[in-house]
């Protein structure tokens, strides 16, 4: 695996894309930091970008990849090579080199502004340590797409609303059954909910960090556990962890069933 | 050498291998002849394990493949569609092909002169000419030395002298004892290189034999004419 | 401001004459001295001598000071209650009370007993003190004149029916409260029907309920003081002409904890502090007239939460800083004017370079409205659908005031002169 995992990041590397998207990275934290001048307030704004953005940007890129090197994959599937190696290798290969455009991107402004002097260091780290965790979730997701959908137009319309989705259409819909239900004690409810989508989990782990005064505002006693003690973060990278591991095993699935 | 066994796949509702049984000797050039959509690509992915039957059993030098993978390091196979990656050259291509498989005898340069590939060694994939493409997809499989080989159309995009020079390398791997599996649509390349022919209607075998007792069965003096008959009676 | 300095002025003035009119004696209390106890030293002293406690233990209580004298500690000797009552009551003028370190006042249901009481006094100073494993700590009652300086109270409070205030003022008047560091107890510092006071640059911490809680005490002055980390913070409660500056209000969590409580305050300057990370900055109820000033609010889950009947308060030249919530609102009317305040959660742009945003600042948003009905949706802070939902209530307000903006948002942090 660590082979294919090595062509699939030497070819990614070589493409255009990964460097858009560095450089993206790279003018964002540059922009963020030298025109507010602040680390705190930039590293709120990057929040927002890394919640939104990077699961868009690692569905689209993850579809993308598995459609173009369907030749690739072809080539591949003839060698001697175990079908979970090919897929796996090329989707670490994907999400690896996307995480690292990602970290090395934001990375090189906030250190040029002196994040390691900063009390900020830590909400950055963690920022980073999510938006990796966001890459690898929603690259293996969007893989399951591109497996499952021989389509390309299919596929990238799936990818689009899995994003859409999980971004924006989830929250909405948890909003309105809080607001039906708010006779009853939700804070399980909530709190359960949010595990079910990425990225409530990594926006959840964020507000941990920035805005825990807020949380700790409201009564229920689960909220005060999960909130309060380090239960949440420690409950909330595991559960992103599964994120990761099971529409990993299911890339290993998919792969060993079907037909090319 | 090949032993199949009751094959069947499916596509959706659509069938395409009904049953299929063959086996095929050691040291042979087989052709599997059929229309469009007869389920010769197919078959052949089945063997190769990209494509994973429904049913029924294929066997290698009496081991079954199904669900494994080590058994390809044993397979040389050319693709009907020479696509490789864009991004990569002529020579990263070959490094990395090598890599993967792993085998020590590699006859690489002399088959590069063969085709005069010099050139393009430098070159990326995505700014090939199908032919060149073609080329290095010859290459890629005649690199190794693998008891079997399968052919997916390996004469499309060649020019005469390509042609002849594939036609020796076919000729000169059977010398060396090993098992050739061919489709092709060009009957003439089929009826001078291959010494049986397996024709495959509505996913399951028509006729396996030799050309001269295809001739004999349809009562035909040519090949091609043998074909076509087959085709008009099936049809009508 | 003369009314500040009259009371120090007048204690000043008379210390000055009581030392120059009475030839003071000092009586010596220790082991081997003409006083082996505190309350045979304070016995044997006449009016405005000097008892001088020499380092060592005194297991005494119900020392009771009945002539104006000074009583003060050499190298901190100890005073143990026993957990037998209260320590020392002074119920005379011009005492002075000073470097003892006291332990173990006696706890009761029945009888707040203090470390120090001062009953119907005046001219008195409370300084240097030590105090552990208390009660009340130091306990003015019908008091004024006096001071309270430096002392340093730590108790152990958990619960809040068991414990006792750090400094209780009660119906007293005219006292500077100076420099204390009060923690773990009931409330830091306690306030009722006391007028007239200075608390200055006092530490407030760890207590069980509040930092600083005053009822019905108006005309008082708290400069510099540094409360955090308490139960529910800082409660302030019917009264008027309050003057706070520049003190600090940080880390008070909790589902009931603010910064700052503000209930039925009227005709009050709220300038130059600091609120950070609290639940709540400030949690505002039927107070009018007061201004905020020069404040900085810095990540708060709400920099300020008004719960209605506010009316003509000011909000000016303030930093609203990284807070979740910048202000929630429970009713559409507004009375209150916002303006030259910066807010870090402002997106617009100031083409003509003023410094001023050119489109107003709309502080309250829709979210605010949903987590006040729904507190469960907190959960969905920062998110997208919120963001969405919250910019379409600011294109047209619905839910929030209308008129509740602040029209000349500041673009640049405001840099406050403090000193």
């Amino acid at each position: 695996m660590l082979k294919i995992l090595k062509y699939s990041f030497y070819d990614l590397m070589r493409s255009r894309w990964s460097y858009v998207y560095f450089g993206f990275y790279l003018i964002l934290g540059f922009v963020l930091l030298f025109l507010n001048n602040n680390v705190s307030k930039a590293v709120i704004t990057l929040m927002n970008v890394i919640i939104i953005l990077v699961p868009l940007i690692g569905t689209i890129f993850g579809v993308m990849y598995y459609y173009n090197s369907k030749e690739f994959t072809g080539l591949l599937l003839a060698q001697p090579l175990k079908r979970s190696t090919i897929f796996l290798g090329q989707y670490f290969g994907v999400a690896l080199s996307l995480s690292m455009s990602l970290v090395i991107g934001l990375g090189i402004p906030f250190v040029a502004y002196g994040i390691f002097m900063s009390d900020a260091i830590w909400d950055f780290g963690l920022l980073l340590l999510t938006g990796a965790f966001l890459t690898f979730i929603f690259t293996a997701l969007s893989f399951n797409i591109g497996l499952r959908n021989e389509n390309r137009i299919k596929g990238f319309g799936y990818a689009i609303l899995l994003w859409l989705f999980m971004a924006v259409i989830y929250d909405g819909i948890l909003l309105m059954s809080l607001m039906i239900f708010a006779d009853y004690p939700l804070d399980t409810f909530s709190l359960t909910a949010s595990m079910f989508n990425p990225i409530d989990l990594s926006r959840i782990l964020i507000l941990l960090k920035l805005d825990i005064s807020a949380l700790m505002g409201y009564t229920g006693a689960l909220f005060q556990k999960f909130f309060g003690t380090s239960l949440g973060i420690f409950l909330s990278i595991s559960v992103l962890a599964l994120w990761v591991l099971i529409p990993v095993w299911l890339i290993r699935r998919v792969a060993r069933k079907k037909d090319f | 050498m090949i032993e199949i066994k009751d094959l069947h796949k499916k596509f959706g509702k659509n069938e395409v291998l009904s049953g299929v049984n063959l086996s095929v000797d050691r040291g042979k050039i087989i052709a599997v002849l059929g229309p469009n959509g007869s389920g010769k690509t197919t078959l052949i992915k089945s063997i190769l394990g990209m494509v994973v039957p429904n049913k029924g059993e294929i066997l290698l030098d009496g081991k079954s493949v199904l669900g494994k993978w080590k058994y390809r390091e044993s397979i040389d196979y050319l693709p009907q569609i020479a696509n490789f990656p864009h991004n990569l050259t002529v020579k990263e291509l070959i490094r990395m092909i090598k890599d993967l498989r792993k085998q020590k005898n590699v006859d690489d340069n002399a088959l590069i002169k063969l085709f005069k590939l010099e050139p393009f060694l430098g070159k990326k994939l995505g700014n090939l000419s199908g032919g060149t493409k073609q080329k290095v997809n010859i290459l890629l499989t005649f690199m190794f030395e693998s008891p079997l080989i399968i052919l997916d159309e390996p004469t499309s995009g060649l020019d005469p002298i390509s042609l002849i020079r594939l036609k020796e390398l076919i000729y000169s791997e059977k010398e060396k004892g090993k098992t050739i599996l061919i489709t092709s649509h060009i009957m003439s390349f089929v009826e001078e290189v291959s010494e049986e022919i397996v024709f495959l209607l509505e996913g399951k075998i028509y006729f396996k034999g030799s050309i001269a007792e295809l001739k004999d069965k349809t009562g035909q003096p040519d090949f091609e004419h043998a074909i076509a008959s087959i085709l008009t009676q099936s049809y009508a | 401001m003369l009314k500040q300095i009259i009371p120090h002025i007048c204690l000043v003035v008379l210390l000055a004459l009581s030392s120059s009119n009475v030839r003071a004696e000092t009586i010596r209390v220790c082991k081997s001295c003409e006083a082996r106890t505190i309350k045979e030293g304070v016995r044997k002293a006449a009016a405005y001598d000097t008892v001088l406690v020499e380092k060592g233990t005194y297991k005494e209580v119900d020392i009771l000071i009945d002539k104006p004298l000074v009583l003060k500690g050499e190298n901190y000797p100890l005073i143990d209650g026993e957990l037998k009552g209260e320590i020392i009551t002074i119920v005379s003028d011009d005492v002075t009370v000073d470097g003892l370190f006291i332990i173990n006042v006696g706890t009761s249901y029945t009888k707040d007993y203090a470390a120090v009481r001062v009953i119907k006094s005046k001219n008195f100073l409370i300084q240097n003190l030590v105090l552990e494993k208390l009660f009340f700590g130091i306990y003015l009652e019908k008091s004024s004149h006096g001071r309270v300086y430096h002392n340093n109270i730590i108790g152990d409070a958990v619960e809040e029916y068991n414990s006792g205030n750090g400094i209780q003022l009660w119906y007293s008047h005219h006292v500077d409260i100076e420099n204390n560091i009060v923690s773990r107890v009931r409330d830091g510092i306690y306030l009722e029907f006391a007028d007239n006071c200075n608390i200055l640059n006092n530490t407030s911490s760890h207590n069980v309920r509040y930092g600083l809680h005053f009822m019905f005490s108006n005309n008082d002055r708290y400069e510099n003081n540094t409360f955090e980390n308490n139960g529910a913070g800082v409660a302030v409660m019917f009264s008027k002409g309050i003057e706070m500056y520049d003190n600090v209000f940080r880390d008070n969590w909790g589902t009931a904890a603010y910064g700052m409580l503000l209930k039925e305050i009227n005709d009050s300057d709220i300038v130059g502090n600091v609120f950070q990370e609290n639940t709540v900055g400030i949690n505002i109820e039927g107070s009018n007239r007061v201004t905020y000033r020069n404040n900085d609010f810095i990540s708060n889950g709400w920099a300020i939460k008004s719960r209605g009947a506010c009316y003509a308060n000011i909000f000016q030249e303030n930093n609203f800083l990284y807070n979740s919530f910048d202000l929630s609102y429970n009713s559409k009317l507004n009375d209150n004017k916002f303006e030259d305040n910066y807010w870090s959660n402002y997106t617009g742009y100031d083409l003509d370079r003023d410094g001023i945003g050119d489109i107003p600042y709309r502080p309250v948003k829709l979210f605010s409205y949903v987590v006040n009905n729904t507190p469960e949706s907190i959960i969905l802070l920062r998110s997208l659908f919120i963001d969405i939902i919250d910019f379409s209530e600011k294109v047209s307000p619905v839910f929030t005031p209308d008129n509740l903006v602040d029209v000349r948002p500041k673009m640049k942090q405001i840099v406050h002169d403090r000193n």
